[in-house]
C-alpha cells in the first residue's frame, strides 16, 4: 500500500486535491470494497449436498456445529470450507441417515481424530482445568477485590480542617456556585 | 523489601516459561487417538495391478510405514527423497495410501468424471507420478473418496503411520519425514519395533 499511496502527499487529503490524488483515493476506497467482497465470498457457508431429508439435514448441520475441523481449527466443520469439514458433515449427514444417533456420530470421529473434535470435551481428570478454570480465576478475582475493598473501609478517613468543614456545609447547602470545574 | 512485591515478579517469569513452552509446540499436530489401536482394515484396489485389493493383512508379521500421499500434494515431493532412501537403503516397507488423487487436487472439477473415469485419471496420474519421482512402495492403494483416509484419523497429506508386526499403530507423524524426524523420532521407534534387521 506504501508505495501505491506515497509520493509525500496524504492521500486522504480532501481540499485541494489533484485529479491524480483523487485518482488515488477512489482505488484505495476499490480495494477496501474488493477485500471485504472477497471476505464476504469466503464466508459464504458451503453449498448443502443433496439429502432427501430435510430433518437429517438440520440434525447433521446442529451436529456440525459441535464439531472442530482438523484443517482450519477454529471453525466447526458446518462452517468450514475445507474439503476435510465437506467429508466430514458428508459422514454425519450419511450415519444420521442410516439411522445412527447423534452420540454415536461423536463416538465415530472422536475414535478417529480424538477430543480434539469436540467443542465441548467431555468432563474428567484432564480436563478438569479446563472446565474449572475460569470459575476458579473468577473466584481469585472476586477474593481479592472483597480483601482489597474491605482494606480500604477500615482505613480512617482524614479529619477535616475548620476551613474545608465550612466548605462543605455550603456546598449541602447549595450556596457554593463558584469554582466547580 | 517485602517480598510481597516480588509476587508481580514471579508471575511474569512463570508466564514467561509458560509460553516459552507453549509457542514451541504446533497446534497443528492434533494427537491421533489410534495410537496403540490395530490398524483399521481395508481393501483398496493398487495403483500397479487396480484388479487386485490389497490392504494392512498383506503385511503382517513385519513392522511397516503406511504414507499417506497424492500427486498434487506438494509436501509429499519434499520428502519423496527420503521414503526413496529409507526404502533402498534401509529396506524399510513402505504403503502408500493414494488419498483423493483427482477430487482432491483443487485445480481439477471431479464432479464432471464418472466414477469409471475418475478410477482411470487416478490410476493415469499416480503411475506418472511414480514414474516420474521414482516409487519407494511395496504398493499403493487408491483412496479415491478419502474414506479409508478418514478411517485413519488422516487430516492432512502426507501424513505416515508406523505400524508394528502385529498390525498396530504404533506412530503417527504428521507432515513431511526430512532426515531429522527420521533421525530423531522415527527410526528410534522403527528400531525398537525390531526394523532394520536385514
Amino acid at each position: 500500500m506504501s508505495r501505491t499511496l506515497g509520493r509525500g502527499a496524504s492521500p486522504w487529503r480532501t481540499a485541494g486535491e489533484s485529479l491524480w490524488g483523487r485518482m488515488r483515493r477512489g482505488f484505495a476506497w476499490f480495494l477496501l470494497a474488493a477485500c471485504f467482497a472477497a471476505a464476504w465470498a469466503a464466508d459464504e457457508p458451503p453449498a448443502a449436498q443433496p439429502v432427501g431429508d430435510p430433518a437429517i439435514e438440520a440434525r447433521a448441520l446442529k451436529l456440525g456445529h459441535e464439531l472442530r475441523c482438523l484443517v482450519c481449527q477454529n471453525q466447526s466443520i458446518a462452517e468450514s470450507n475445507a474439503e476435510l469439514a465437506h467429508d466430514l458433515m458428508n459422514q454425519v449427514r450419511e450415519q444420521l441417515a442410516a439411522g445412527k444417533s447423534e452420540e454415536e456420530v461423536r463416538a465415530y470421529l472422536v475414535a478417529r481424530y480424538g477430543e480434539f473434535v469436540l467443542y465441548q470435551p467431555p468432563l474428567k481428570a484432564s480436563t478438569v482445568a479446563l472446565w474449572a478454570g475460569p470459575f476458579a480465576l473468577a473466584l481469585a478475582g472476586v477474593l481479592a477485590l472483597w480483601r482489597v475493598l474491605r482494606r480500604r473501609s477500615r482505613e480512617e478517613m482524614p479529619a477535616l480542617s475548620p476551613d474545608e468543614a465550612a466548605r462543605a456545609q455550603a456546598l449541602l447547602r447549595g450556596k457554593d456556585e463558584g469554582e466547580r470545574s | 523489601m517485602k517480598p510481597k512485591y516480588l509476587i508481580p515478579f514471579f508471575i511474569f517469569v512463570a508466564l514467561v516459561v509458560l509460553f516459552a513452552y507453549a509457542f514451541r509446540l504446533d497446534p497443528r499436530e492434533v494427537p491421533s487417538p489410534l495410537v496403540g489401536k490395530p490398524a483399521p482394515a481395508f481393501a483398496l484396489p493398487r495403483v500397479d495391478a487396480p484388479e487386485t485389493l490389497a490392504g494392512p493383512a498383506d503385511l503382517r508379521g513385519q513392522p511397516w510405514l503406511l504414507n499417506v500421499w497424492a500427486s498434487w500434494c506438494v509436501a509429499c515431493r519434499q520428502e519423496h527423497a527420503m521414503l526413496l532412501r529409507l526404502a533402498r537403503e534401509a529396506g524399510v516397507p513402505i504403503v502408500g495410501l493414494n488419498y483423493k488423487e483427482i477430487r482432491g487436487d483443487a485445480e481439477l472439477d471431479a464432479s464432471r468424471l464418472s466414477p469409471p473415469e475418475e478410477r482411470e485419471a487416478a490410476l493415469l496420474r499416480a503411475r506418472a507420478w511414480l514414474a516420474q519421482h521414482g516409487d519407494p512402495y511395496r504398493f499403493s492403494v487408491l483412496d479415491l473418496d478419502g474414506r479409508v483416509a478418514i478411517d485413519y484419523g488422516v487430516y492432512g497429506v502426507p501424513e505416515t503411520f508406523l505400524i508394528d508386526a502385529e498390525g498396530v499403530i504404533r506412530y503417527k507423524h504428521i507432515g513431511p519425514i526430512d532426515e531429522r524426524a527420521w533421525r530423531e523420532v522415527l527410526q528410534p521407534k522403527w528400531a525398537a519395533l525390531g526394523g532394520g534387521k536385514r
